[in-house]
């Protein structure tokens, strides 16, 4: 298979000289098509510096990330932002909806702001989104009218609206009850095997660890061991 | 654009408290603005009007031959021409270009007169007067006469005077009494007086006699020809152009009202400078309190922008959400303020029918286009900033809080 993200020696390090803070020190991670990995590892291990890196959100201090075959550190910011918008896509542990727009606005957002309108073919994947994360009834409601459970949904859903290739995940579940996060891990589960979706899902909770594919363990900044 | 101009609308409308405290804010500044600007206007119109109204807007005259240098050789003594103490300027052509003056677009009235002073005589008492002997329909043509007759008729013939209220106080005058009238040419002649008027300013009322242009020619001992030609215009304002047109066609000099009331036109433009400063006062208000809302919204919403972003938002895409609240706050609050501008200040009489003592609004000259097109530039030159700051918002800071 071919490799989706490729990252070979990755260091970030913030701050400088005696409060220099390294957080990767060389880690190598390949991600292929299809992959729903778990990224474990304790607070402070660099498993959100890496997600955010793998995201565009944030360039490494050195080594490569290449995703899709393209170089993503020597990228100018609107080209990470335009690379973003159409092959990644994010689940944030607390959801982080636009308050003031309704379901459907809020899954429809990346193609919306890509296009500069919300198109008649978006607002219908959005709303073939909702029914499919089982929100078919709350299309139209504000974001601030869903419950935690239903919110973590329509992000996932969000997320995929553009078909992106990668979805990475910052603890999905942390924020949910144990039924709420089992219902939103069957969804993701069911997302990779039918559309191939790449998924990196970082975690504490060892239940959602095992539902995955592969576990990826992040020590000290290094990925040391891997299942 | 579209999609910005939905999140801009939504934005507004989700802070409905802070988004009215805001409009109203710019409104009452507007308000500020137009009423600034009808009050100095209406004001300034009001002093012209009373000030400049009953006297010529353009005077025709003979070009003065004054005294020239003949020879100004270094190596010799220079030589003067002085003209002749008792010699007049006389304008000899008036006939042949008066039909082309009257025919000029803004001329209201033209008025040929032959001028000059003398003393009214009546049993012991002697006043001096500045007589003005002008066409007999046409006493009103520059003063209004007419419209501030207290007794008589404003008609002159070649028998009667019309003469101002203080005079004929000060001689004890009443219409159909007889006076004589004795020019600087020592000529003398005993006329009736036909009218009373009373305009309100001063020289007129103290000091001016209305003649036929018959009598005064004798009066002052002049053949031919009119000593000027007064002209009063549509459009004060413009009797500059007019004067340097009218000196152009005709090669005489036309001097404009503006030349003689330099003080009047100091202070009017010293009045319009004020209130051109509270303007300027009400649109720094504005900027400055868009600029307070449109950033505090701004941290208000940065968890938001951050996701925005990582969704793939441009930096531009940011910009133009909050540029666009500025502007629609700015239109909506100016349109807002200069129609209540308008509403307010229509009651108000007009400068030209305001009564002494009141407020010369002129609810006409409120610059209502000029306050929103410059509330809504203002506004959005003050959004710039909290929109600058919202795209800089780094996505991986505020998702991580």
């Amino acid at each position: 298979m071919t490799a989706l993200v490729e990252i070979r020696d990755l260091v970030k390090t913030f701050g400088e000289g005696e409060t220099a803070t390294r957080v990767l020190r060389g880690l190598d991670l390949t991600l292929v098509e299809g992959d729903l990995a778990a990224l474990l590892g304790p607070s402070g291990s660099g498993k959100s510096t890496l997600l955010t890196i793998l995201g565009t959100l944030m360039r490494p201090t050195s080594g490569s990330h290449a995703m899709l075959g393209e170089d993503m550190t020597s990228a100018s910011d609107a080209a990470l932002t335009e690379f973003r918008n159409r092959h990644i896509g994010f689940v944030f542990q607390f959801h982080h909806l636009l308050p003031d727009f309704t379901a459907l606005e809020n899954v429809v957002f990346p193609t919306a702001v890509s296009k500069g309108r919300e198109t008649r073919e978006a607002r219908e994947r959005g709303e073939e989104l909702l029914r499919r994360v089982g929100l078919g009834n709350r299309i139209h409601f504000r974001a601030t009218q869903l419950s935690g459970g239903q919110k973590q949904r329509v992000a996932i859903a969000r997320a995929l609206m553009n078909q992106p290739e990668l979805v990475l995940a910052d603890e999905p579940t942390g924020n949910l009850d144990r039924e709420s996060a089992g219902q939103v891990m069957e969804l993701i589960r069911e997302i990779n095997e039918t559309e191939k979706t790449t998924f990196l899902i970082s975690t504490h909770d060892e239940k959602i660890a095992a539902a995955c594919k592969r576990q990826i363990k992040v020590v000290d900044g290094k990925a040391v061991a891997e299942s | 654009m579209l999609y910005a101009l939905k999140f801009a609308l939504r934005y507004l409308g989700s802070s409905k408290l802070q988004t009215g405290l805001l409009v109203l804010g710019v409104a009452i500044g507007v308000f500020v603005f137009v009423f600034i600007s009808a009050l100095i206007g209406g004001l300034g119109m009001f002093l012209v009007d009373r000030t400049v109204g009953d006297i010529s807007h353009v005077t025709i005259e003979a070009p003065s031959r004054d005294a020239t240098l003949i020879s100004a050789r270094p190596d010799t003594a220079a030589t003067v021409y002085q003209k002749a103490v008792g010699q007049r300027e006389v304008l000899r052509t008036a006939d042949a270009f008066l039909p082309m003056l009257e025919a000029m677009d803004g001329i209201r009235a033209t008025s040929q007169q032959i001028v000059g002073n003398g003393f009214i005589l009546r049993g012991q008492s002697r006043a001096p007067v500045y007589v003005k002997g002008v066409e007999a329909d046409k006493v009103s043509a520059i003063s209004d006469i007419d419209g501030h007759l207290i007794a008589g008729s404003a008609r002159t013939t070649n028998s009667s005077i019309i003469i101002g209220a203080t005079l004929a106080s000060d001689l004890g005058l009443r219409v159909g009494q007889v006076i004589n009238l004795q020019s600087d040419r020592n000529v003398e002649r005993a006329l009736i007086i036909a009218g009373i008027f009373s305009v309100g300013v001063e020289t007129l009322d103290s000091r001016t006699a209305f003649v036929s242009l018959a009598t005064a020619r004798s009066l002052f001992d002049l053949d031919q020809g009119v000593s000027r030609i007064e002209i009063k215009l549509d459009d004060l304002n413009a009797a500059e152009s007019y004067a340097q047109r009218i000196a152009a066609m005709t090669g005489l000099k036309a001097t404009p009202w503006t030349e003689n009331n330099a003080q009047l036109l100091d202070g009017l433009r010293a009045q319009k400078n004020s209130g051109d400063l509270i303007k300027a006062f009400s649109l720094v208000t504005i900027v400055i309190g868009v600029a307070s809302a449109l950033l505090l919204s701004t941290y208000r919403r940065r968890p938001e922008i951050g996701i925005m972003r990582a969704f793939g938002a441009s930096r531009f895409f940011v910009v133009v959400v909050f540029v666009i609240q500025g502007i629609l706050v700015g239109l909506i609050g100016g349109v807002l303020g200069a129609g209540l501008g308008y509403v307010v200040m229509s009651p108000f009489p007009v400068p030209e029918q305001a009564q002494s003592g009141s407020l010369p609004i002129d609810v006409r000259q409120g610059d209502y286009l000029v306050a929103v097109l410059l509330t809504v530039l203002g506004a959005m030159v003050a959004s710039i900033l909290p929109a600058r700051a919202a795209a800089r918002v780094d996505p991986v800071e505020v998702i991580g809080q």
